[in-house]
């Protein structure tokens, strides 16, 4: 079976960390063409080194490339205004496809082991962001078992793994990730917060799901905490629970106020989590970067297979 | 350039965290109304980790922000209605809800080496025509000029004053001095300076003291000290000291003293004082916020709070990791 020719946009970490994974790891893709707009930036300098086609004109430059007709598939590491500048022209090919790392969020929000199947029906998909991509299968692991009221996640990655996007933008990171864990998680309202720490050695990523549903057996929800876990895993092997699943009732006189909700009582679940990454391109800490390439790649790979 | 001393209320925001954020709507109107009297110069209100705080990981407050806030800007005469937004938590959208309820002023909060998260907001509200100021939390963090660069950054960004923000309570008044010195030799004249101290080491007047002398006017207080740990500057006893050394300031010592003692030391149901636990904030640099959280953990998991601090202040927690509280707490369980 012939592999799914792609090419990357964007030739900084992102990019460039996907283009190694992709190269080492994919078994129904294949680099074909990486595309930047800094004619000096490292991630093109690989791409070349590694014998890979390249442009450093953007889009513009990719479709002028004689690879650009076999390219079925686009991942964009760009940024947001630059998505939308992208996806303009890449729509003009019905037979090629984008998997969106930027906060555009012009096609659907797709976390792969919770909606997988959104892929293979349009040609846009969004990853959201590295929190949502760490935190949304936790909150849709506990709202498969009990209907979710309220999603609340909380991110901290290490300060020198924020980029110059992520700082300039990082309200872009709350909201988005507040409406995917609605989306895509499934509760009836979420929130997203977002810490920068710059201790040395920086921190590995750490994340935390609190969950607000109604009553259920708590075996039930550990037992599928522990599967969505091991899912997750599977395309991110540093992905780990670092401790056991935290339970705490909230009976009705304690009802606690929610904006956008009222009172609200149940069960609350606390999950805490640690994403180390695989030490490709980025450094292990940066979890948050690794999580959000693994998981572009994961959605690519399966949509690869199944063609 | 000499600026006129500024005395800013936080008893109806950092306040919040004594209470875990539980101020009805009726008290933060009626304590914002007597403050405005008491001519202090602005009164901040929001939830005690700033505006859209309320979460399980800071405590669901009482009402919404935005109830907090209704009304209250039509009563002031003197006051400007402040609020406090930190980026990662609250975002642009947040504060042009506050603006429309009538905030005039906002102070955008980091940690104290992550200025440049606060580049939108800061532009954001200066575009709303909003008085802004940049709040560089944990400043015991950075050293002298580490932190003046911050401050640089926000004063590029467009803020009007920027703070040393002692979230810790654990700088020493040199520290305080250095600082305060760091930031006079690198922003603009025009540019005010503010300090926000917390009185974990029983410093807290005496650190602003030493903010003042070295050029900063605008002054964080708070009635019978109420906030996070063992409480802010004491507003009324920072009044008492201005007044006795001559100080030009607007604000009348006697309301303020009878309203600390008459409204708020009684809604203290866990006391605002330098005691073991809020010693350990200052003494092992711990972000005060945490002292509630972790006063919890410790009793739901059998554990001493001073431990569970101790350790958050060697992982070298930043404010807003609340949620690492109960982590340290488990962790401790295994060992």
């Amino acid at each position: 079976m012939s592999k799914v020719k792609v090419a990357i946009i964007g030739s900084g970490n992102i990019g460039t960390d996907l283009m190694i994974k992709i190269i080492r790891n994919a078994q129904h893709l294949e680099m074909s063409v990486m595309v930047g707009i800094d004619p000096n930036s490292d991630g093109l300098a690989r791409a070349k080194r590694m014998g890979y086609s390249t442009t450093h004109e953007g889009i513009d430059g990719l479709i002028q490339l004689p690879e650009w007709q076999d390219i079925q598939l686009i991942f964009d590491a760009t940024s947001a205004k630059a998505h939308h500048y992208n996806w303009k022209i890449i729509q003009q090919y019905p037979d090629k496809k984008v998997i969106d790392l930027t906060p555009a969020a012009i096609g659907p929000f797709l976390i792969p082991p919770v909606n997988f199947e959104t892929s293979q029906e349009v040609r846009n998909v969004n990853m959201v962001t590295c929190g949502g991509q760490a935190t949304i299968p936790m909150v849709a692991a506990v709202n498969r078992v009990a209907k979710v009221h309220y999603g609340e996640i909380v991110a901290s990655i290490a300060s020198k793994s924020a980029g110059p996007g992520t700082r300039a933008n990082i309200d872009e990171f709350t909201e988005t990730t507040a409406h995917a864990i609605e989306q895509v998680g499934g509760a009836d309202k979420g929130k997203a917060i977002i810490i920068l720490n710059p201790a040395e050695p920086p921190v590995v990523m750490r994340d935390t799901i609190f969950t607000l549903s109604e009553q259920a057996d708590r075996t039930a929800i550990r037992k599928s905490i522990h599967e969505m876990v091991e899912a997750v895993q599977q395309y991110v092997p540093g992905y780990t629970l670092h401790q056991e699943v935290q339970f705490d009732d909230i009976p009705e006189e304690q009802a606690v106020f929610i904006e956008g909700l009222g009172y609200r009582h149940g069960l609350k679940t606390t999950i805490l989590l640690q994403v180390r990454g695989a030490g490709h391109y980025l450094p292990e800490y940066a979890g948050n970067l690794d999580i959000m390439t693994s998981a572009a790649l994961a959605t690519g790979e399966r949509l690869a297979a199944g063609n | 350039m000499n600026h006129k001393l500024y005395i800013q209320d936080v008893t109806l925001r950092d306040g919040m965290h004594p209470i875990r954020h539980q101020y009805s709507k009726q008290q933060i109107k009626e304590l914002a109304i007597a403050l405005d009297q008491a001519k202090v110069d602005a009164i901040e209100i929001s939830h005690g980790d700033g505006l859209t705080g309320g979460s399980f990981n800071y405590g669901f407050g009482a009402h919404t922000d935005w109830d907090w806030l209704e009304g209250v800007a039509e009563e002031l005469t003197h006051a400007k209605l402040t609020t406090l937004l930190i980026p990662g938590i609250g975002t642009i959208e947040d504060l042009k809800r506050a603006r429309d309820l009538g905030v005039e002023s906002v102070r955008v909060a980091t940690h104290s080496t992550e200025a440049d998260i606060s580049a939108q907001h800061i532009e954001a509200a200066r575009k709303m025509e909003m008085d802004v100021s940049g709040f560089l939390m944990m400043a015991h963090m950075n050293d002298a000029q580490g932190l003046a660069k911050q401050a640089k950054l926000m004063e590029d960004y467009g803020a009007l004053c920027v703070y040393v923000t002692d979230s810790a309570g654990a700088l020493l008044m040199d520290g305080v001095r250095d600082r305060i010195k760091a930031f006079k030799a690198i922003l603009k004249p025009e540019t005010e300076m503010g300090i926000h101290c917390h009185h974990n080491l029983s410093l807290g007047v005496a650190n602003t003291i030493v903010a003042m002398q070295e050029g900063a006017n605008r002054l964080d207080a708070s009635l019978a000290g109420m906030g996070a740990g063992a409480g802010n500057c004491p507003l009324e006893v920072l009044i008492a000291y201005l007044n006795k050394m001559g100080a030009e300031c607007n604000a009348d010592l006697f309301q303020l003293m009878d309203l600390a003692d008459d409204f708020i030391r009684p809604l203290q149901t866990r006391p605002v004082q330098v005691d073991r636990e809020t010693l350990s904030l200052g003494y092992s640099g711990v972000y005060s916020s945490f002292l509630l959280h972790a006063e919890r953990a410790a009793k739901k998991y059998g554990l001493d709070t001073r431990t569970i601090l101790n350790e958050l202040g060697k992982r070298k927690m930043v404010g807003g990791q609340e949620d690492m509280i109960v982590d340290v707490a488990l962790d401790l369980l295994k060992r």
